[in-house]
């Protein structure tokens, strides 16, 4: 990828080189339920990040956030140096507008652990309909696109079916397919094979395994799965009670993590 | 037995007149509540600041007042405003906005009861609001919405007996007729026209089922329930 060195003309601070994904003080609440506090950190261009922790710790929380699901309390998030949903002007923290917001969350796709494949259509126009609608691709395009994509998550065949016709491990499958297809810059996996059968969640790990080697997608991944996060992820993080309590590449975090939260929480579902 | 027949021949062209005064109510009255049901049903979950809010007055207003004292309103009061629709016109408009207000909380209902994961991935695709709605939301909430707006549909039928207080000659005026005449039975007077009206709403009513079960067939619920445990058994297979 070329290195753009020129100034940004928006002055808005975007940048090529920066990191992908910064967090900035971030707060979420529920009501009086505090899920993030005063959370820090980011996140490099085609880094892939694995967020642990035990379940309530926050990290669902964080992909929310950053796929615009949930309104954030306080801080701000940065796409590219981009301000997502709030912005600083001087002193004050300013709601952006749905226009706005709308043209980053572009960059972003999410897979979810329901898969949340649409009902109404069939495998392939469940992978086309955003492309043609919201990309303005061609029908042709989308389709000839979507057909690549269903052929590298192993269900070519499968084009015309039904999603009801599909296995949970095959939806989930054209799930990715259909998130990839918006060639999302930043892909954020939540929890994508936990809902799954235990011998169906191979597949998935597979595909996604391949994503990871063959793209430089950025990605941020809430899983449960101990060996996956080690073998794709360039970074661990260690959730617990809303805030990072450990840091670490996956070959220290999963053979000699340093925090004692840690080490029980990876004993109990290793 | 001979009764009956002897009844119906003999009022044969005034019943055939109020059927289709029934019919027009009815049909009118559906299609205008149609219109009103989506309408404020859309309106209600719209994520603009005040249609909501606009939606939720016109429909507590019309749900919470009397429908004669509505189709009075359209027929006395209007009129002389410059806006004359007649007493047929008076009748659809009135039964369309009352039935409408009723049929809006239906598709809101349904609207909002397509499941969140959908709604949040089409987020995820940046669908624009009135994309997701028409290809994702809309075809799911449908389904749904169908069982309801049939019911609103036969209740709206047999409610456009009250046609009769616009001075209207509809099945129930004639079935009042027929009662006066005493070569009429009270049974078969009232007998005919619950057969007709029963007809009318059977009519309505068998057609939405259809479109229900096309509707469901649509989104693969009608299809084998165990299809996708089959298929998660051939997976693991």
């Amino acid at each position: 990828m070329p290195t753009e060195t020129a100034p940004d003309p928006t002055g808005a601070g975007s940048s090529e080189t920066g990191p992908r994904i910064v967090m900035e003080n971030v707060r979420k609440q529920f009501g009086k339920n505090v899920v993030l506090d005063d959370l820090n950190f980011s996140v490099d261009r085609g880094e892939r990040v694995t967020l642990i922790g035990p379940s309530g710790s926050g990290k669902t929380t964080i992909l929310r956030l950053l796929m615009t699901l949930e309104e954030l309390t306080g801080g701000y998030i940065y796409v590219d140096g981009e301000p997502l949903t709030h912005a600083k002007r001087g002193e004050r923290r300013v709601k952006l507008r749905s226009g706005e917001v709308s043209r980053i969350r572009r960059r972003i796709g999410m897979v979810f652990q329901q898969f949340n494949l649409f009902p109404n259509m069939s495998v392939l126009e469940n992978i086309t309909e955003a492309p043609i609608h919201v990309l303005g691709r061609s029908k042709d395009q989308a389709r000839a696109d979507a057909l690549d994509l269903l052929d590298q998550v192993g269900l070519k065949d499968r084009a015309q079916a039904h999603p009801t016709q599909l296995s949970g491990g095959q939806q989930q499958r054209v799930a990715i397919a259909r998130a990839l297809a918006m060639e999302p810059e930043i892909l954020l996996l939540d929890e994508v094979t936990s809902a799954l059968d235990p011998e169906l969640v191979g597949d998935v790990l597979q595909v996604l395994r391949d994503v990871a080697r063959n793209t430089d997608i950025t990605m941020l991944i809430v899983t449960h799965e101990m060996q996956f996060a080690q073998d794709v992820s360039h970074r661990v993080l260690m959730f617990d009670q809303g805030h990072i309590i450990e840091e670490a590449s996956p070959q220290v975090m999963f053979t000699a993590p340093q925090h004692e939260r840690t080490q029980q929480f990876l004993q109990a579902v290793l | 037995m001979s009764d009956i027949l002897q009844a119906l021949s003999d009022y044969r062209p005034y019943l055939w007149e109020g059927l289709q005064v029934t019919l027009q109510l009815s049909l009118g009255g559906v299609a205008v509540a149609i219109v009103v049901s989506v309408v404020l049903g859309l309106a209600a979950i719209s994520p603009l600041p005040v249609l909501p809010v606009v939606s939720r007055v016109i429909v507590e207003f019309f749900r919470g007042t009397s429908l004669v004292v509505q189709l009075f309103f359209l027929y006395y009061v209007l009129p002389p405003l410059g806006l004359d629709l007649g007493p047929v016109g008076a009748g659809i408009v009135g039964l369309g906005l009352n039935y409408g207000a009723y049929g809006s909380e239906v598709v809101r209902g349904s609207l909002n009861a397509v499941p969140k994961g959908q709604w949040e991935t089409t987020l995820a695709l940046s669908m624009s609001w009135p994309l997701k709605v028409r290809r994702v939301v809309w075809p799911q909430a449908w389904a749904l919405m169908l069982p309801g707006l049939n019911n609103l549909t036969v209740m709206l039928v047999k409610g456009t007996a009250v046609a009769l207080l616009l001075g209207l000659h509809d099945l129930t005026y004639w079935a009042d007729e027929m009662r006066k005449d005493p070569d009429v039975g009270l049974w078969t007077a009232y007998g005919i026209v619950f057969l007709l009206y029963y007809l009318i709403a059977l009519a309505c009513s068998s057609g939405l089922r259809l479109l229900e079960r096309r509707a469901q067939r649509r989104l693969g619920l009608r299809a084998d329930v165990a299809v996708t445990d089959r298929a998660t058994a051939e997976a693991v297979a």
